[in-house]
C-alpha cells in the first residue's frame, strides 16, 4: 500500500497553488489542441520544451501531463461535431459520435465522451499509482541486456503496428536512429555523422528534432493542402444524457478502461488499436445492434473511455522503465532528459516528489477537464473558426524561437528547416512519424545499454540473451514479426471461406493502421 | 446589368437576399447571389451549408427573377471576390448584409462590409436584419 501513501503525499505537492496553476494551464491548452485537428499533444509539448527550461521539473511535467490528458478530451469534441477527428485517438469516436450528432443527440454524445473519459482517466490513474511501484520492484532487478531487449521490443512493436506498411515503419525507425546517433560517441569519444560540422558534435538537440518533425513538418504539409471547403459544424442543443443513455454507457466505459490501460502500457503505438478493439467489442456485445451505423451511444462511450485509459497506461512504462510507447511519451522522455533526469526504476525513489505530484495532479486535472468539457464543448469547437494561416504562423514562430533558444545558435534554425522538410516528405510518402521520434529519443539510450551489455560480456553477443527475461522478450519480438505474416498467409489461403469470431479484431487491425497514416497527414 | 448580393447564412444575409430579390423585381435585372469563403479555417460560419444553399435556390426559383448563384472557395478576401464579380457582371447595385454593432465593436473587428463600401464602384445597399 506504499503506493497509496505516496500518492497522498503527492496530493500535497499537486495542491500547492503554483502547481495547481500549471495543471490548469496544461489541461486548458490540452483541450484546445485536442480540438484542433493536426495539432496534437506531442507537437505542443515539443513547442513548450524550451519555455520550460525556466520551470521546476515538477511544474513542467504537471503541465505536460495535463496537455496529454486534455488532448484526449478535446479530440472527441471535433470528432462528434465535425466528423473530423481532432486526434488520432478519436478516429473511432467519429463513426458513431457524428451520426449521433446528426440525429440531434450531439449533447448526449459529448456528455458520454466527457464522463467516460473522466471515469477511465481516474481509474487509469489509480491503476498507474498501484501498478507503478510493483513494476519498479521487478525492473530494479533488470540488467543492461534486459533493457536493451525491452527497447528492441518497443522499436519493433511501434514499427510493425503503425502506419500503412512495415517497410515504411522500418524506414521511419531507421531515419530516427540515424538522427539519434549524430554527435560524439559517449563510449569511445569519436565523432559520428557530424560531417565535420562542429555544431553537430553535441548531437542534434531534441527540441530541434521534435519541433521540426511535428510543428514545421505539419505546418508545411498544411500549407501545401490549405484550401478546402469548410466543413459543416453540427449545432448542438440541450438534449442531455437520459436514464437510458446512462444505463447503456456505464458498461462500455468500464470495458473501455480495461482494454485501454494495458494497451497503453505496451508499446503498440498509443490509442488507435485499443479504441478500435473497444468499438468492435461494443458492437458485438450491444443489445441494440441495429443502432450501430446509425449513432449508437456505446460506440462513443467505449472508445472515448479507452483512449483516456491508454493515456494513463502509457505513463507506466515511461515512469518505471523510461520506455515511451507513444509520440507524446517520447517527447516527455526527451523533456526528462533535458532536465538531466533519466526515467527508470530509480525515478520513483529519487524523484518521488515529482512522480507522485505528477500522478496526483492527473486526478485533479481530470476533474478540471470534466468541468471544462462537459458544459463548454461547443465553445471549444469555436476554435475551429480560426483561419489556419494564423494558427500555423503562430506555431512556426514558437517553433523557431524554441529551436533558437535551445542553444542560441542560428545553425539550429537551419537544422530545424531541414528536419521540417524531412517531416513534410515523411507525411508526403506516408511514413509514420511516431517510430522516428521514438527512435531519436530512445535510440541513444538503447545504444548505451547495448554497449554496456557487450562490455560486461567482453564483446560476446551471447551476453545479450543470457538472462531469462531477455530471452522471453526476444521471443515476443520474433512472434511480433512472424505472426502477422503467418496470419496473412493463412487468411489469403482461405479467403472467402469461414469468417471466425476470433479473426475479426486481428484482421481489421492493419486496416486501421492504414487509416492512421493518412490521418496524420491530413 | 445585374444586382450582386453577398449571401451569408445569418439573419442579415437573409435580409440582404430578400431585399435584393425585391430590387431585382423592381429594376427587372438579373440577380447574382454569391456565397464565398477563404476556405482556410476548418469551419466557416459564413459558408452556407448545402441545406442553406438549397433553401436560397428554392427562394430564388419561387421569386421568379432571373438569377445566377455561385458558391466559391478562393484564396482571396471574400470582399474582393464579391467586388470582382460585381465588376465582371457590370453590376448596377451591390447588396450586402450588415451586423448590428457598436462603434467600438466596429473599430476592433473590422469587416468585409467595410471593404465593399470603400472599394465598390457601383452603389452599395447595406441591409440589417430586423430587430428582435
Amino acid at each position: 500500500m506504499d503506493g497509496i501513501n505516496a500518492l497522498i503525499d503527492g496530493f500535497g505537492t499537486a495542491l500547492t497553488p503554483i502547481n495547481l496553476l500549471y495543471a490548469v494551464i496544461g489541461v486548458v491548452l490540452g483541450t484546445a489542441i485536442g480540438v484542433l485537428p493536426g495539432i496534437g499533444p506531442a507537437m505542443t509539448i515539443a513547442l513548450l520544451l524550451p519555455l520550460t527550461f525556466t520551470l521546476e521539473p515538477t511544474q513542467a511535467f504537471i503541465m505536460f501531463a495535463g496537455i496529454y490528458y486534455g488532448g484526449m478530451y478535446g479530440g472527441s469534441t471535433t470528432s462528434i461535431l465535425l466528423n473530423t477527428p481532432g486526434e488520432s485517438a478519436s478516429v473511432i469516436t467519429a463513426i458513431e459520435g457524428n451520426l449521433m450528432a446528426k440525429k440531434g443527440r450531439g449533447a448526449a454524445a459529448l456528455a458520454t465522451a466527457a464522463i467516460g473519459s473522466f471515469i477511465a482517466g481516474t481509474i487509469g490513474t489509480l491503476a498507474l499509482a498501484l501498478v507503478a511501484p510493483q513494476i519498479v520492484k521487478l525492473a530494479i532487478q533488470l540488467g543492461s541486456p534486459d533493457y536493451f531487449a525491452i527497447m528492441m521490443l518497443a522499436f519493433i512493436a511501434v514499427t510493425t503496428v503503425l502506419g500503412s506498411s512495415k517497410i515504411r515503419g522500418l524506414a521511419s525507425l531507421g531515419i530516427g536512429l540515424l538522427i539519434g546517433t549524430v554527435g560524439i560517441d559517449p563510449t569511445s569519444g569519436q565523432q559520428r555523422l557530424t560531417l565535420g560540422i562542429p555544431q553537430l558534435a553535441d548531437g542534434i538537440d531534441v527540441v530541434v528534432v521534435a519541433v521540426g518533425l511535428f510543428a514545421v513538418g505539419e505546418a508545411l504539409w498544411i500549407a501545401a493542402h490549405l484550401r478546402r471547403n469548410p466543413a459543416e459544424i453540427i449545432h448542438v442543443d440541450g438534449a442531455r444524457m437520459n436514464r437510458e443513455d446512462w444505463r447503456r454507457s456505464w458498461k462500455p466505459w468500464l470495458r473501455g478502461t480495461l482494454i485501454g490501460f494495458p494497451f497503453g502500457a505496451i508499446p503498440a503505438g498509443g490509442a488507435e488499436i485499443p479504441t478500435f478493439l473497444s468499438y468492435a467489442m461494443e458492437k458485438k456485445l450491444t443489445k441494440h445492434p441495429e443502432e450501430f451505423g446509425h449513432g449508437a451511444i456505446e460506440g462513443v462511450a467505449g472508445p472515448e473511455a479507452t483512449n483516456n485509459a491508454s493515456a494513463a497506461g502509457g505513463l507506466v512504462p515511461l515512469l518505471t522503465l523510461g520506455i515511451p510507447t507513444t509520440a507524446t511519451a517520447a517527447v516527455m522522455l526527451g523533456a526528462f532528459q533535458s532536465y538531466g533526469i533519466q526515467p527508470g526504476p530509480r525515478l520513483l525513489d529519487e524523484q518521488a516528489d515529482l512522480v507522485w505530484g505528477l500522478i496526483a495532479s492527473l486526478f485533479i486535472g481530470n476533474v478540471i477537464l470534466l468541468a471544462l468539457n462537459l458544459p463548454l464543448a461547443t465553445i471549444w469547437a469555436r476554435l475551429l473558426n480560426i483561419p489556419r494561416p494564423y494558427l500555423y504562423a503562430g506555431i512556426l514562430f514558437f517553433a523557431s524561437i524554441g529551436a533558437y533558444a535551445a542553444n542560441t545558435s542560428t545553425f539550429d534554425l537551419w537544422l530545424l528547416l531541414i528536419i521540417g522538410g524531412l517531416g513534410f516528405f515523411m507525411r508526403r510518402f506516408g511514413l509514420p512519424v511516431v517510430p522516428a521520434i521514438i527512435a531519436i529519443i530512445l535510440g541513444p539510450v538503447a545504444e548505451e545499454q547495448l554497449r554496456r551489455a557487450l562490455q560486461i560480456s567482453d564483446g560476446e553477443l551471447s551476453g545479450l540473451v543470457n538472462t531469462p527475461f531477455s530471452k522471453v522478450v526476444y521471443v515476443i519480438v520474433v512472434l511480433l514479426l512472424v505472426v502477422p505474416v503467418v496470419i496473412d498467409r493463412v487468411q489469403s489461403r482461405r479467403r472467402g471461406g469461414d469468417q471466425g469470431d476470433q479473426g475479426d479484431g486481428i484482421q481489421d487491425a492493419p486496416s486501421l493502421g492504414h487509416q492512421h497514416a493518412n490521418q496524420e497527414g491530413q | 446589368m445585374a444586382i450582386v448580393v453577398g449571401f451569408v447564412p445569418r439573419p442579415e444575409g437573409h435580409a440582404a437576399l430578400d431585399r435584393a430579390i425585391e430590387e431585382a423585381k423592381l429594376r427587372r435585372v438579373r440577380l447574382v447571389v454569391l456565397n464565398v469563403s477563404r476556405g482556410d479555417a476548418l469551419v466557416d460560419s459564413r459558408f452556407a451549408s448545402s441545406s442553406d444553399w438549397e433553401a436560397v435556390k428554392a427562394k430564388l426559383e419561387a421569386s421568379g427573377v432571373e438569377h445566377e448563384v455561385a458558391q466559391t472557395v478562393e484564396a482571396r478576401d471574400p470582399a474582393d471576390q464579391l467586388l470582382r464579380v460585381a465588376e465582371e457582371t457590370n453590376a448596377e447595385l451591390i447588396v450586402i448584409g450588415l451586423r448590428r454593432r457598436t462603434p467600438v465593436g466596429k473599430l476592433i473587428m473590422g469587416s468585409a462590409a467595410q471593404t465593399v463600401l470603400l472599394d465598390a464602384d457601383a452603389p452599395v445597399l447595406a441591409v440589417k436584419a430586423a430587430r428582435d
